[in-house]
């Protein structure tokens, strides 16, 4: 993890890391109530936009997690 | 009110049913068994002369001022020693005990200088009152014999006088610096006649261990001890109760004035949070309200490289709602937010939130526990289902085993400190869970039993590790964690797997797993276990998983719900834990309901008349990286000095360079207000009225005792900005404020100024279930039904050292400063600590040429700064310490944007660094990078 990645990337990684304890399908439907409860929507508009645009591989649940936000 | 004399029944009150009969002068009373016949005296309203006793110390006996004649006993007894006992008559004025008394008073006086009328104490001294309850009327003696009358001053504090000539010997101050405040730095040095009060070994009181608590001045009966403000202002005249705005303890204390001047603070016994006590900032650090350097009028400027202009209160007022609705109108709703203050009182911050939610119209506040104990809110909601501490403060009391974890309490929350204290060296026992040898490691009559002395950064592993030793030893609380708990199976499966056992954690954390061990076995089976913890719990990258890892450990043991035990965060600031109650998170409304909760949002609207957004707004981080893009553009900044205390200064200073406006509300033109375009004057908590909310969720008022200076209320401001926005808002008085919180709050629903007025102070939940407040949670049940278990994986920090930047840096307070300074560097606490120090081990500092007193430069990925060392074997090798409260230190240029996962509270205390001499010498050895590497085994 780099700390020049976007910060929505940057943060949701932290959530995911402390949810490892969870199976895949589970953490992702965590991950996004959590963002659902405290991300401002242009946050969470900019993680789907960043998700969206693929520029550099991403875990499997931040991609489950972002077709979860409306 | 005129000046407020507390009561003294000379002996402390003793718990238990009145269950013992006498008999004082006539007057019959009951009594718990151990009372003394002074103390019982004095409930029947008799007051017996008394020199050396009050209720705040254990009797002694010494002045024999107090003797009486007990029917059917041999003697005159001192009251304040002898116990009552069922049946007991007691006769406290006789011939032969007035006479005795007399006689005793004629000794003290016949030492003692006869300068009543030039006396600071005159009208405010015991023996002065005395000598006249006792009917003196010569002193035969004269004084040509040996005396102390020629004893020399010792003015060396900057609040108090020591004045031995004027020392009766009572003991008082010796006795009240050990059992009250536990510093034991007082004695009485010699031995008969010569026989007097000495700090240490002789030393004046400020090269002693003294710290400046104000215990032995209060307990002092005559001038020999008196704070120097009464000396040159004179006795107050009037009283007015009030709370602490310093740490979250919330002192109670009387504010004594002499018209509208404040002469001193004291403690109030009657305070719920203090119970008498009082450490050096708030019974002596008030003097910044009228410091010179406070902004008492409004100012404006087009551009932060402009001069400041003066202006009124309209024009400032109008600048702000023009230019906020004209972001608004440009950049759209979200543009605009506002941080809220744990300094300011409850319903300041009510309003400020209000004003966001309402005028505003979006959800974008957040407030300065963001930086502190956001994690603390996060985790026990998660677990309990209430982001609060669970106990009230006199729960230590009950306490058998107390574990402290990233915490300082003697230096942060000193009033709580030494109720901790007097439990400790009562014989609970002490877990300390700190890099840093903290004073309660080992002080006089102290010393933990375990100190964890683990590496920065691994507080889950250790947590993890004592889980593990209690659940795969069989150590739980099996028919609690059944009756009470949710989730346990799965957690315990974790919680036992190798990689969490003390002994895979220990290359980890750096602590021996037998000690691990041993600590666990401890705060599992050694009787009612407590927690208390600060911010070396939270401001960490795991913070919250460490709040939920501290909250299984106490559920898995049963250590919960009841007396003597409980997870209690330490609160920063004096209104942290009110604040967020209020409503400051933006994803919160008051009292914790989300606001995506629609029959919570509907209360509000329907109050407040407009539709409120469901989804959160941005915290601060958040709101400095849309500053930085473009996206936020304006900020009202309430009592905060985010440019100094906020992480990463760089990022900081970027995003407030960013924006177009910039408001700050705050008594002093702080490092925030250099990019500011308004300045409002604030007012201190001596012109606020409202109420503060401490750790132990205790609600106490705050009492103005003069007008605000800039002639405002803050609340009123707020108000007359949210107006001028369009959404009017107005209240006659704060207490009409708390009626709204109330009414919109399910747990202040039984809050109110006036009960408030009439029973001192109340502990929410209040509501129809709890009239008079809720002292201990989670008695019956947790909030949210069942406790929860949450597995608590360790996820390390992304700061490392490396070979650029071998030693770890973290942060913390110490007893005399606050927080960022503004307040305490304005009062002659800077006598203490007048700059910020870099504390390194003596083996650091050595491999780096760094002698005791050195300029060394300090320096992160993110920026460095410039500090003199303190050589210190406090600090482990590989890890340095230093505070934040002056900011020409700028310790937070290093501090990085690493947050907390969950709440994205800073990870103030892992920060990676070097440290240098600033100008090494060619004498001096330099540290090279090969000596680093050999020394630390590190690598990038």
């Amino acid at each position: 993890m780099s700390h020049n990645e976007p910060a929505e990337l940057r943060m949701v990684h932290d959530i995911i890391v402390n949810l490892q304890y969870l199976p895949a399908e589970q953490a992702a439907t965590a991950v996004a109530d959590h963002v659902k409860r405290f991300w401002d929507p242009r946050m969470k508009r900019r993680l789907i936009e960043l998700v969206a645009a693929e520029t550099e591989p991403l875990d499997p649940v931040v991609v489950a997690a972002a077709a979860l936000l409306p | 009110m005129s000046l407020l004399k507390e009561p003294d029944y000379g002996t402390p009150a003793k718990d238990g049913p009145a269950t013992v009969s006498v008999e004082v002068d006539g007057l019959r009373i009951s009594v718990p068994d151990g009372t003394s016949v002074m103390r019982a005296a004095a409930l029947a309203g008799v007051d017996i002369p008394k020199l050396c006793a009050t209720d705040t110390l254990e009797a002694f006996g010494s002045c024999r001022l107090c003797l009486v004649e007990i029917g059917g006993r041999r003697g005159t007894p001192a009251s304040c020693t002898t116990p009552a006992a069922d049946g007991m008559v007691v006769h406290t004025q006789t011939p032969k005990v007035a006479k005795l008394r007399e006689n005793v008073m004629e000794l003290y006086i016949s030492d003692h200088p006869l300068d009543c009328l030039t006396c600071p104490a005159n009208g405010d001294c015991e023996l002065q009152d005395m000598a006249g309850v006792v009917g003196l009327r010569q002193v035969r003696y004269g004084y040509e014999g040996a005396n102390h009358l020629d004893a020399v001053k010792d003015v060396s504090n900057p609040y108090f006088d020591f004045d031995p000539s004027k020392c009766i010997a009572c003991s008082r101050c010796v006795r009240a610096c050990g059992e009250v405040q536990g510093t034991f730095a007082l004695t009485i040095e010699g031995r008969g006649f010569a026989s007097k009060v000495s700090p240490g070994a002789g030393e004046s009181f400020m090269d002693s261990e003294c710290v400046s608590c104000g215990a032995c001045v209060q307990a002092c009966p005559t001038s020999t001890l008196q704070e120097r403000s009464v000396v040159e202002l004179g006795v107050p005249t009037r009283s007015v109760i009030t709370t602490c705005a310093y740490c979250g303890v919330g002192c109670s204390f009387k504010a004594e004035l002499r018209g509208d001047e404040v002469v001193r603070m004291v403690p109030l016994k009657d305070g719920g949070a203090n119970e008498g006590h009082s450490c050096v900032k708030g019974r002596f650090a008030f003097g910044y309200a009228t410091h010179p350097d406070r902004a008492l009028r409004p100012m404006v400027r087009e551009n932060i490289t402009d001069p400041w202009r003066e202006v009124e209160w309209d024009e400032a007022i109008g600048t702000v709602a023009r230019r906020m609705l004209e972001i608004k109108q440009r950049y759209g709703t979200g543009a605009i937010g506002a941080i809220t203050s744990s300094r300011c009182t409850n319903e300041e911050v009510y309003v400020v939130q209000k004003m966001v939610r309402a005028a505003f119209g979006n959800n974008n506040v957040d407030t300065c526990a963001r930086v502190c104990h956001s994690p603390t809110g996060y985790g026990l909601k998660q677990t309990f289902g209430e982001s609060a501490g669970t106990q009230d403060f006199r729960s230590v009391a009950q306490a058998d085993v107390i574990m402290v974890i990233g915490a300082n309490p003697t230096d942060g929350h000193p009033v709580f400190a030494s109720r901790m204290k007097q439990r400790l060296r009562e014989g609970a026992k002490l877990i300390v869970a700190d890099p840093r040898r903290i004073d309660l490691v080992r002080s006089p009559h102290i010393e933990a039993d375990h100190h964890l002395q683990l590496k920065p950064g691994t507080n889950v592993a250790i947590v993890n590790a004592m889980a593990h030793v209690v659940v795969t030893e069989g150590l739980t609380d099996a028919s609690f964690v059944a009756a009470r708990c949710e989730g346990f199976d799965e957690w315990a499966e974790f919680i036992s797997r190798p990689e969490n056992s003390p002994e895979a954690v220990e290359p980890i954390t750096g602590v021996p797993a037998e000690e691990v061990r041993a600590a666990a076995r401890l705060y599992a089976q050694g009787g009612n276990g407590a927690i208390y913890y600060g911010l070396g719990v939270t401001e960490h990258s795991q913070g919250s998983t460490m709040v939920m890892g501290m909250a299984n450990l106490a559920m898995a043991c049963g250590n919960i719900g009841h007396e003597g035990v409980g997870v209690n965060p330490l609160r920063g600031q004096n209104n942290v834990q009110g604040a967020c109650d209020m409503g400051s998170f933006p994803h919160e409304l008051s009292g914790y309901r989300h606001v995506s909760d629609d029959a919570a949002r509907k209360v509000f609207e329907n109050l407040w008349g407009t539709v409120l957004l469901p989804e959160p707004g941005l915290r601060i981080p958040n709101m400095f990286d849309a500053a930085i893009e473009g996206t936020f553009r304006g900020l009202f900044v309430h009592g905060e000095d985010i440019a100094q205390s906020d992480p990463n200064f760089h990022h900081v200073s970027a995003a407030l360079g960013a924006m177009e406006l910039v408001v700050v509300q705050d008594l002093f033109l702080n490092e925030t207000s250099k990019f500011a375009h308004v300045f409002l004057p604030g007012a201190s908590f001596l012109e606020k009225d409202g109420t503060f909310t401490n750790a132990e969720r205790r609600i106490n008022r705050v009492r103005a005792v003069m007008k605000p200076k800039s002639a405002k209320h803050e609340w009123e401001i707020v108000c007359e900005i949210a107006t001028a926005m369009g959404y009017p808002m107005g209240y006659d008085h704060p207490s009409q404020i708390m009626d709204e919180i109330a009414s919109v709050t399910p747990t202040f629903a039984g809050v109110s100024f006036k009960k408030l007025d009439q029973v001192g102070s109340i502990q929410w939940p209040c509501d129809e279930h709890a009239p008079d407040g809720t002292p201990i949670m989670h008695v019956e049940s947790f909030t949210r039904g069942l406790g929860r278990f949450v597995p608590t994986p360790f996820v390390p920090t992304d700061e490392r050292s490396t070979r650029r930047y071998p030693l770890i840096l973290t942060t913390g307070r110490i007893l005399s400063q606050y927080n960022v300074g503004a307040q305490t560097r304005r009062t002659a606490n800077v006598a203490w600590h007048s700059e910020d120090l870099l504390e390194i081990h003596p083996h650091d500092a050595e491999v780096r040429g760094i002698t005791d007193g050195a300029e060394v430069t300090l320096a992160s990925r993110v920026g460095e700064t410039t500090l003199h060392a303190q050589l210190s074997e406090r600090m482990p090798t590989g890890v340095v310490y230093t505070t934040f409260h002056h900011p020409i230190s700028g310790t937070n240029v290093l501090t990085t944007e690493n947050s907390d996962w969950a709440t994205n509270c800073p990870e103030y205390k892992v920060t990676a660094v070097q440290v240098a001499l600033t100008h090494p010498t060619s004498g001096q050895h330099v540290e090279s990078e090969a000596d680093r590497v050999l020394a630390w085994g590190l690598v990038d």
